[in-house]
């Protein structure tokens, strides 16, 4: 069928694209693979990309079935920005705590980042110093 | 034996339990009182007593609503249930040819798998011990065959250890068990352990490691036919003229500890994964579909539930039709059963006690991912004999597991190329679309088998975080959250009682779901036959 094919196009095209040593780092796009219990992202764009767009979804605008995934995008939720913090270290309802797979800096960075991008334009930066305050 | 005595009082109590408050109280009190502990299924449930024309409603058509349906019908309640999906079953569930799955996001994916082939997005294995999910099968005719966990030709692997090479899990478990048994019958030898073993002792200690570590008489690990017997030879056996066998190298201390390759060991040693393990014939959803001809009648299908209500008289859901929601409609009964996962539950009014609603915001769902390739052939078995079982990598792809059905056949096969299970790697498989998921799994199996490259020809995906029904794989309880907030998770609140893999010990385990739905309907069947 005609997606198989596709998929094995693309299978063959990645594995010509990455040299064997380079299976276990990013490839192509950006996909990074972390080696143990951390993320291994740095920025906001690549925690994005490779955590959060799992159920936000890679434009942010979520996702609906049975229950919800909300929308990140012109979101007031992250006006204040203690809360987005506070969810990204503890989880809530069907949302995941992170806090103990990123560090602080990383942390602020993806809030940093969600607070700046999908027609959010919130000025104020989350500093690695708050996160750890919101830690205790 | 002393130990006897509280024992027989125990049981002498249990039968005048029994007796007096039916076995349904008795079936609650062996439970509390430690004394199912073994094994928590005592047998078919037998819910004594007139429900009176009790009416309940089920939320969700898994193993927990199912089976809660079947035996609450048979009790004598009139059962309804609401389903999410357009098909039974739940997380019990099959991906085969022609089947077509669109996860959250619109991502679509139809299975082109040929004929036969599948892959089970959700639960693939049974434990022996899992009496309950084996006493249903036998009840509903669930053909079973074993799940090999453990095959000593597949593969450890590591990037770090041995150049990448994977390594026969026979010769990793001979070489970590020889290199001990070696070191250990030297030290014993030294005299090293005079103090705290005694010479007779040590004597049957030197016989043990010998045995268990295949040393040689003089208690050593050596290459030769004693330690080629378990960890492989460099030539098998054969007959005629080239029929003898020669031994292979094993690998020093310092290199197998230093692997961690070891670490995979334990696996297979945990209660869970004790052979034998079991698999229906054909598919998990086989269990799914043999509960759905008991009670698939008393399903609505396609009913996405927005809110649960209950007052001192009934309990009354509302749903909408998940495929075009539109006109809400609603369902009234006496009682609920709600089986809908916390990570849905938990955004939906519930009418429900300050406790239990803190319960049910208290529990994330883990991140899991499921990925089936088939090949042109099944190489693992003509090049490698490799015949099920899995191989374990410290790539990202973490498994790769081979079919347990259709061995030595010709033509094609399809096998697991990943299954990742909480951790950082879960979260990045699930953040890619399906066919990078795909891709993927083909680029990082090629390390472990380079056939891959030649031989792959179509997959499919499963991102538990992205599945509608579920958003999410499995209630995922620390301690702490199960100190704070699992009783009153079970508890019955009013006139609602939650079940399903959530709501039992045995979180992501079918066997979960249909212990939590015995003890749930169990409950609430002593409450409407007191009333």
């Amino acid at each position: 069928m005609v997606e198989g094919a596709l998929l094995s196009r693309l299978a063959i095209a990645v594995l010509a694209l990455l040299s064997p040593t380079a299976l276990a780092h990013d490839g192509p796009q950006t996909h990074i693979f972390s080696s143990g219990f951390n993320f291994a992202e740095t920025t906001g764009e690549e925690l994005f990309a490779n955590i959060c767009q799992g159920c936000h979804m890679p434009d942010g605008s979520g996702a609906s079935g049975a229950g919800t995934y909300p929308s990140l995008v012109a979101d007031r939720n992250l006006e204040a920005r203690g809360y987005p913090v506070y969810l990204v270290i503890n989880g809530r309802k069907a949302m995941p705590p992170f806090g103990e797979m990123m560090t602080d800096a990383q942390i602020a960075a993806v809030v940093n980042y969600l607070r700046t991008h999908f027609d959010n334009n919130y000025q104020d930066i989350v500093t690695a110093g708050e996160v750890r305050d919101a830690r205790r | 034996m002393p130990s006897e005595l509280p024992t027989i009082r125990r049981r002498d109590l249990l039968a005048l339990i029994g007796t007096v408050a039916g076995s349904a109280a008795m079936y609650h009190a062996m439970t509390s009182l430690g004394f199912a502990s073994e094994s928590p299924y005592q047998g078919p449930i037998r819910l004594e007593g007139d429900p009176k024309g009790a009416s309940v409603l089920v939320l969700g058509a898994g193993l927990a609503g199912m089976t809660a349906a079947l035996e609450l019908r048979k009790a004598g309640y009139k059962v309804q249930i609401l389903e999410f999906n357009g098909r039974a079953g739940g997380r019990n569930w099959t991906l085969r040819g022609g089947d077509s799955f669109t996860e959250l996001g619109g991502f679509k994916q139809t299975c082109d798998f040929a004929d036969g082939l599948y892959i089970n997005p959700g639960p693939w294995r049974i434990p022996h011990h899992h009496r309950a999910l084996l006493d249903y099968c036998k009840r509903l005719n669930v053909a079973l065959e074993p799940f090999n966990q453990l095959n000593h030709a597949a593969y450890l692997h590591s990037v770090r250890a041995f150049a990448g090479k994977p390594q026969r899990i026979r010769a990793v478990k001979a070489d970590f068990q020889g290199q001990i048994a070696e070191l250990l019958a030297k030290v014993t030898q030294q005299g090293k352990l005079d103090e705290t073993v005694s010479r007779e002792d040590q004597e049957i200690l030197l016989q043990a490691l010998r045995s268990w570590g295949a040393l040689d008489n003089g208690y050593g690990y050596k290459a030769n036919l004693i330690s080629a017997e378990f960890r492989g030879y460099a030539r098998d056996p054969g007959g005629g003229l080239t029929a003898m066998p020669e031994a292979s190298e094993p690998v020093g201390l310092s290199e197998i500890l230093k692997s961690r390759l070891w670490r995979y060991l334990r696996g297979f040693a945990h209660y869970n994964f004790q052979t034998t393990m079991f698999q229906p014939v054909g598919g998990m959803d086989m269990i799914g579909k043999a509960f759905a001809k008991e009670v698939g009648d008393l399903i609505r299908f396609n009913a996405k539930v927005t809110e649960i209500k209950q007052d001192d008289r009934g309990v009354t859901v509302s749903y909408v039709d998940a495929g075009k929601p539109g006109a809400v409609q609603q369902v009234q009964a006496d009682w609920c059963v709600c089986t809908i996962p916390l990570s849905i539950l938990s955004q939906l009014p519930v009418d429900v006690s300050a406790a239990m609603k803190s319960a049910i915001d208290a529990v994330p769902y883990a991140a899991s991912v499921k990925i089936g390739l088939q090949f042109k052939r099944r190489f693992w078995e003509e090049d490698e004999q490799i015949y099920g079982g899995i191989s374990y990598t410290d790539l990202p792809i973490r498994q790769i597991a081979y079919p347990n059905y259709g061995y030595n056949r010709a033509g094609r096969g399809v096998l697991l190329g990943a299954y990742l299970f909480e951790g950082p790697n879960a979260y990045e498989f699930t953040a890619m679309s399906p066919a990078e998921r795909v891709a993927r799994a083909v680029e990082f199996g090629a390390a472990i088998h380079p056939q891959y490259k030649a031989e792959f020809e179509t997959g499919v995906s499963v991102a538990w975080h992205r599945v509608p029904f579920v958003l999410g794989c499995s209630g995922d309880w620390t301690d702490a959250t199960r100190d704070a907030h699992y009783k009153n998770l079970c508890q019955i609140d009013g006139r609602i009682v939650l079940a399903g893999e959530h709501a039992s010990a045995l979180p992501a385990w079918q066997e979960g779901a249909i212990l939590s739905a015995l003890d749930a309907i169990t409950r609430l069947h002593d409450r409407v036959v007191r009333m």
